[in-house]
């Protein structure tokens, strides 16, 4: 049942009643301007290269369920621009239906008065309320079966496509009976127009390009066409069949509307509906079956635009209205009960309520204004979509800012440009409004905006509505900026024909539970279809069973194909409740960005991400050389540390061991005990050097912090070094009143330090008349103190190694110690905050100490 | 006098390539024939003949559809490659 032909016929919904009756109608009115409601479809489908061959390719790749969809869809799935395309076509269509219902209820009409079968209906009203009840029913039972994936309506569509036989069957019959049995050929036709009242006729040229224009917009716009069009196509190569066809269709449905309007006109009495002469003319003659057709014709073109348009909107109601408050209203949690019953008594309502609403329309407007005129205004509104459409797929730059402003500015100008004033001056609009402007404001009269008076209502409406949401669709754009979805969606629609730009995928790996999905899908698609879609696409990841790993394209497939069901906006919704937010990751965003300026911002990322690196392994380097060098020096320390114990020990042994032979004069005895008792006392002072080392060195020692005057503290330390090698006698070169500081630190520490160093030089000046030099400055908040001798020094090599533990510049038996002095002091200097170091070029050993004038508190951190 | 052809490689991709183009035209062309009766406004009080006019835009209107119909066979072959949504249907 799927053929092109098929398809092609299904899109004569384009010809609705309108065109069945009104053209004949708009033809004796206004001569070949009816022409254009043709010309501009015949444009569109000729070019079906530029538009339509891509927005049949959108619709499927994104399943695309309706026009508020599509838009929706390509603005970031936003729900709001889909509430508001929904109700703009809702608008748009009602005096559409209005339209059809006021046609069937006039062709009723006709058939009732002229009596053929002697039964006359009581009034129009209620016959148009039966069509409206009686097409509404037909629709629920057709168009609601299944909430069929896509959306499609397969029976729906080959009804269509019968009906569409029967109206063209039906107008061409009427055709041919006027031209070749009423009149003598179209020679005669000719003669007969160049006779009439319609030989000459009126081009006014903004109407007649406006016009085309306006139809062509629609074709593409209105929510019906978009259906069939977009919706229902099965097959993209449909689409080249009808490119032909369909203008073929339209020619055939215009061909003999101007014969027919012609002969109308000389025939019927003056005074009769030109709208109705494809039915009155035939009766006229006699041709009770001819005119039986032709109303079976205009009947179905009625019903199918009817049944079409419903179902759009209802989908469209039910996808970004109904379902969206549904699922905001409930509390979040599992999707509960069976969503599908849901969505499609949403749908019936649906539908109803639009039946409804168009049978208000048409009791509110009395059916009194003439057919065309309703139409245009209807196309009107629905060609507000038009630039968010087109920008929408062939500009990466429209936002969903754009397009919503855009969008709500057209509809605001329809509707008070042409909308309200088609309820006729005084309908809903005042008439003051009219004359003076809105509170007396002349520039905004709904017929002269701005002060642009003198132009055809309609063609003035569809400049302004157009031109303002054109514009600000545009400078919106421009302006804003677009969500990471939105551009993903941008791009998909955009590229459409470049699948490897085209299919970004939103979703992050792994975070929806496969049962829960299943869950919502079954609810939505039904048991069986959605375990068959689970089931295949566990397959696709190799995988037995119904659960496939919630990966982004298993996300990205069932998100499409919810999408094809509740619309893209309500499907992104759902999948985001279980599966969290879409995430757009740096991939996507790079093929997005043909922008060089994005380029730029990714490879500068990138560069300071590898700086980052590079820091972190430089300092991932130093670490590893310091830990190698602690090991190292651990080692190290742990050898030595055995050696100097090892040295004294053996000592000890040795000479006990002598002792335990006994048989020994007196004296050795003491001798050798002395020995050991010397050794014992070296190895305790090595113990007790390196627990202080190693207090000192954690930072855990406890300062004894008070005023100490360095004056008498030097002298202290010369007294206490005194004791070592007293035999040399030292020069002591000192500056007493450089001296007088009182510091605030732990002078026991310091004095320790300072011994140490008055010990060193009197050990090791190597000088023949040694000389010792203390020199103390004070320098901001620093003391600083330097011991000098005179003696050789320490070789440049053996600077550096000087203060490290064990560090020994000569043999043992001359140091008589374990070479931890430095070493300590170093920690000591450390811990009161100050520092200690050797001091090349003085001529013989120097150290400098520095240290703070008043140490404020213990400096625990400050730890080897 | 057999007329010598230019030598030319994948001259079948170049021909679908310009296919496609006059296809983008055909549009623009028809656009503008339709326009076009606005030039021809009648002068001083005479007004314009319906009869013909009406033949003059059936006629153009029957050419497009020809036109399409001629370039959409080679165009259709070129949409076959149209992936399905998503999954099997």
């Amino acid at each position: 049942m799927r053929s092109p032909l098929v398809y092609t016929l299904s899109l004569s919904i384009y010809c609705t009643a309108w065109t069945f009756y009104g053209a004949v109608g708009y033809a004796a009115r206004s001569g070949l301007e009816f022409a254009t409601i043709y010309l501009g479809p015949t444009l569109v489908f000729v070019g079906w290269w530029w538009v339509l061959r891509k927005l049949v390719r959108i619709g499927r790749q994104q399943r695309v369920t309706s026009i508020a969809d599509m838009v929706s869809s390509r603005y970031g799935k936003s729900n709001t621009l889909g509430v508001v395309v929904t109700l703009i076509c809702v608008c748009a269509a009602t005096p559409y239906i209005a339209l059809q219902l006021q046609s069937v209820t006039l062709s009723f009409g006709v058939f009732a008065a002229s009596g053929t079968y002697g039964w006359a209906l009581p009034d129009t009203n209620s016959t148009a309320l039966w069509v409206a009840a009686g097409l509404a029913l037909f629709t629920i039972l057709f168009g609601t079966r299944n909430l069929d994936a896509n959306e499609q309506h397969t029976g729906v569509v080959t009804a269509i496509a019968v009906e569409a036989v029967v109206k063209l069957v039906a107008l061409l019959a009427v055709g041919i009976f006027v031209v070749w049995v009423m009149a003598d050929g179209p020679a005669d036709i000719i003669a007969r127009i160049n006779g009439s009242a319609m030989a000459g006729w009126d081009l006014v040229p903004s109407r007649w390009a406006g016009l085309t224009f306006l139809s062509a917009a629609a074709v593409i716009t209105l929510p019906r066409m978009f259906q069939v069009l977009v919706v229902e196509n099965s097959d993209e190569r449909h689409l080249a069949t009808a490119s032909w066809a369909f203008p073929l269709y339209l020619l055939g449905m215009s061909l003999f509307v101007l014969p027919i309007a012609v002969v109308g006109l000389q025939v019927m009495p003056t005074g009769a509906n030109p709208d109705l002469f494809v039915l009155t003319l035939p009766l006229s003659q006699g041709q009770g079956a001819l005119a039986m057709l032709a109303f079976l014709g205009g009947f179905s073109s009625a019903t199918s635009m009817v049944i079409v348009a419903s179902i759009a909107l209802a989908t469209m109601v039910s996808n970004h209205i109904v379902m969206p408050l549904w699922l905001s209203l409930r509390a979040t949690g599992p999707v509960p009960g069976d969503v599908r019953r849901l969505v499609l008594l949403a749908r019936r309502l649906s539908i109803a309520g639009v039946l409804g609403l168009g049978y208000i329309y048409y009791s509110l407007s009395g059916g009194s204004a003439a057919l065309a005129a309703i139409g245009l205004i209807s196309f009107a509104g629905v060609a507000q979509m038009l630039p968010a459409m087109l920008g929408g797929i062939f500009w990466r730059g429209a936002t969903r800012h754009g397009a919503l402003a855009g969008v709500l500015t057209g509809f605001a100008v329809w509707t008070y440009c042409l909308f309200l004033p088609s309820f006729g001056p005084g309908g809903v609009l005042p008439i003051s409004v009219f004359l003076q402007g809105p509170f007396g404001i002349g520039w905004l009269r709904p017929y002269a905006l701005f002060g642009v008076a003198g132009m055809d209502p309609l063609i003035h409406a569809l400049f302004w509505s157009l031109t303002l949401n054109t514009t600000i669709f545009t400078s919106v754009s421009l302006l804003s900026f677009p969500s990471p979805v939105e551009r993903v969606q941008g791009l998909a629609f955009v590229n459409v024909f470049d699948p490897e730009r085209a299919e970004p995928q939103g979703w992050a790996q792994g975070k929806a539970e496969p049962e829960a999905l299943l869950v919502m899908a079954q609810r939505i698609l039904g048991d069986d279809t959605a375990l068959g879609f689970f089931e295949q696409q566990a397959v696709l990841q190799g995988k037995d069973g119904y659960l496939p790993d919630p990966t982004p394209e298993f996300l990205d497939a069932l998100e499409r194909r919810l999408a094809g069901s509740v619309g893209a906006a309500t499907a992104h919704a759902m999948i985001s409740e279980l599966a969290g937010r879409a995430r757009i990751t740096v991939a996507d965003l790079m093929r997005m960005a043909g922008e060089t300026a994005q380029i730029v911002e990714h490879s500068s990322q990138l560069e300071s991400q590898r700086e980052e690196l590079t820091r972190t392994a430089r300092q991932l380097r130093e670490a590893n050389a310091k830990l190698t060098q602690i090991s190292v020096q651990k080692d190290a320390f742990l050898s030595q540390i055995s050696h100097e114990l090892r040295t004294p020990m053996t000592s000890i042994r040795a000479f006990s061991e002598i002792l335990m032979e006994g048989d020994m004069p007196p004296e050795m005895i003491a001798h050798y005990a002395r020995i050991i008792n010397e050794e014992a006392i070296r190895l305790t002072r090595l113990l007790d050097d390196l627990l202080d080392l190693s207090v000192l060195e954690n930072g855990t020692v406890q300062l004894n912090l008070k005023l100490a005057n360095l004056s008498e503290l030097i002298d202290r330390s010369l007294r206490a070094a005194g004791h070592i090698r007293p035999e040399r006698r030292f020069i002591v070169q000192r500056d007493l009143p450089a001296e007088q500081i009182f510091l605030r630190t732990d002078p026991d520490r310091l004095g320790q330090v300072l011994i140490n160093l008055i010990s060193n030089a009197r050990k090791y000046c190597d000088a023949a008349r040694p000389e010792l030099r203390i020199v103390v400055r004070q320098r901001g908040g620093r003391v600083v103190i330097d011991v000098i001798d005179n003696g050789s020094g320490i070789p440049r090599n053996k600077q550096a190694l000087i203060f490290e533990k064990f560090a020994r510049l000569t043999d043992q038996s001359r140091a008589g110690g374990a070479g931890l002095g430095l070493a300590i002091c170093r920690e000591i200097m450390a811990n009161l905050g100050g520092s200690i170091g050797y001091l090349p070029g003085q001529g013989g050993a120097a150290f400098r100490m520095t240290l703070p004038l008043r140490l404020e508190k213990p400096q625990n951190e400050v730890a080897a | 006098m057999k007329r010598r052809s230019p030598v030319f490689l994948a001259r079948r991709g170049y021909r679908l390539r310009r296919i496609r183009d006059a296809a983008r035209l055909l549009p623009v062309a028809g656009g503008f024939l339709f326009l076009l009766p606005i030039l021809w406004g009648p002068s001083g009080n005479e007004r314009r003949v319906t009869a013909s006019d009406g033949i003059y835009i059936f006629i153009v209107w029957l050419g497009l559809i020809v036109a399409a119909a001629l370039l959409s066979r080679p165009l259709r072959e070129e949409t076959d490659t149209a992936p399905a949504g998503g999954d099997g249907r």
